[in-house]
């Protein structure tokens, strides 16, 4: 049983924070296809422990990210499960388009002549949304790059699915642990577009049903347990 | 890209052997070159660089993939900063791929990935603090901890998009050097992991030189 506790349409190009508890769901849609949701976590009473992609790929022996995997911390915890996914491939590897990448590519485009439809880069997003929290370049970490497939070839060259793009794509995030969530919708850095994509994307935050010993991420791989029981040594402590 | 040296470790001006478990902290001034050995094979060598003068900036493993559109380092890669810019440069491998994805073992990873009974195994990030806590004129913590490279592991990505961690392709004698760009504090942790058939379970000694 879940319940729908918040909707908003988040614009693109733009940056945001919030809690989320345990217990609770985030469903973030693509609405047109083509936009990249930009994400990082980090535990709010202790905000050195933060999304950790290699533990993440190397915990569950893969490079992309779908349903069935867990986003873990460098405490060993697990912060979300993937719980549903119809875009297949997200990326956490890529990291952002920094502000020299964003001026070769589109051009500046600032405030003053644009207002609100100023082109941001992503690690500039990122950096003003961690100010916020006391949080500054040494703890930004390496990001999900969620609804971007990027893909490598045997000899580990790196590939940019446009293809993959599809409106509609959704993927929900169901939180093991209470959670400060940051977020841009600022372009990939691979993103091949000429022009500055402006794609927005929906965030609903929902109730989670409880998770179940049959559960899905729960059984996706025998890490996923033990992570599950690393939560459940912190949740004691509560 | 194996790539063979053209320095002579006779006239290398360091020369220092690191065991298994422990760690290795130093200043690499702009210019210098380093050469991490693998003496007996298979060996990983989990590093983290920064720039000397401000260690807000560091090896970012996302910059360097991405700049360079590669998951693996080797000769001719160029190893990027969090702000974009290039720190050092791989100047010489005789192992021909180097993993930067994987990061670095650390007793709650351990839980993870092999069992909840390992948590009190030492492991590379508990080096990282050890260095972190006995050496405070560097100005590090953990908040500086992020990715790193392993050198001399081998973690191929399938086209499923899988990763893999495959039989080590080092041997006792291979090296890894690279010239640095800026100033440079490296910090490396001869990695102590017991679990890994990748070291065959069996972590050794390696040899850092640096030349002028």
């Amino acid at each position: 049983m879940t319940e729908l506790l918040y909707d908003y349409t988040m614009p693109s190009g733009a940056h945001w924070s919030f809690r989320l508890r345990r217990g609770t769901a985030l469903r973030l849609t693509d609405l047109e296809g083509g936009a990249n949701v930009g994400m990082l976590f980090y535990n709010p009473e202790e905000k050195l422990e933060r999304y950790n992609a290699p533990d993440t790929l190397k915990g569950q022996h893969t490079f992309k990210l779908t349903r069935g995997n867990c986003l873990y911390s460098d405490m060993g915890r697990v912060f979300a499960s993937i719980v549903d996914d119809s875009f297949g491939w997200h990326d956490t590897v890529c990291g952002n388009l920094d502000d020299a990448r964003l001026l070769e590519k589109y051009g500046e485009h600032n405030y003053q002549q644009y207002r609100n439809d100023w082109t941001l880069s992503g690690h500039a997003s990122f950096l003003t949304e961690l100010a916020k929290y006391g949080l500054g370049e040494r703890d930004l970490a390496a990001n999900l790059n969620l609804f971007s497939k990027v893909v490598t070839d045997d000899n580990g060259q790196l590939r940019f699915d446009a293809g993959a793009a599809r409106a509609g794509a959704q993927i929900t995030l169901r939180f093991e642990m209470d959670t400060l969530v940051v977020m841009h919708t600022c372009p990939h850095p691979l993103n091949p577009a000429s022009d500055y994509p402006r794609k927005p994307v929906r965030v609903e935050m929902l109730t989670a049903a409880p998770v179940a010993k049959d559960d899905y991420c729960l059984n996706f791989r025998p890490e996923n347990a033990r992570a599950f029981e690393n939560n459940r040594l912190y949740h004691l402590g509560l | 890209m194996i790539r063979e040296s053209q320095l002579n470790p006779a006239d290398a001006h360091f020369r220092d052997t690191v065991p298994a478990g422990d760690y290795f902290l130093k200043v690499l001034k702009e210019g210098e070159t380093l050469r991490i050995l693998d003496l007996e094979g298979n060996q990983a060598a989990d590093t983290l660089f920064f720039n000397a003068k401000d260690t807000a900036e560091r090896y970012s493993a996302m910059d360097t993939i991405r700049e360079q559109g590669n998951v693996f380092l080797t000769a001719g890669t160029v190893l990027r900063s969090n702000r974009n810019r290039p720190m050092l440069e791989i100047t010489a491998d005789t192992c021909g791929r180097h993993d930067t994805l994987g990061g670095a073992c650390a007793t709650e990873s351990n839980t993870v990935r092999y069992a909840l009974e390992k948590r009190c195994m030492h492991a590379c990030r508990d080096s990282w603090m050890r260095a972190v806590n006995e050496h405070e004129e560097y100005g590090l913590s953990k908040r500086d901890i992020t990715h790193n490279i392993n050198f001399f592991m081998n973690v191929p990505v399938t086209a499923e998009g899988g990763l893999t961690f495959a039989d080590g392709i080092s041997a006792p004698g291979k090296y890894v050097e690279m010239k640095a760009l800026m100033d440079i504090t490296v910090l490396i942790s001869n990695c102590p992991q017991l679990n890994n058939p990748c070291n065959g379970y069996n972590p050794t000694p390696i040899e850092v030189l640096i030349w002028h």
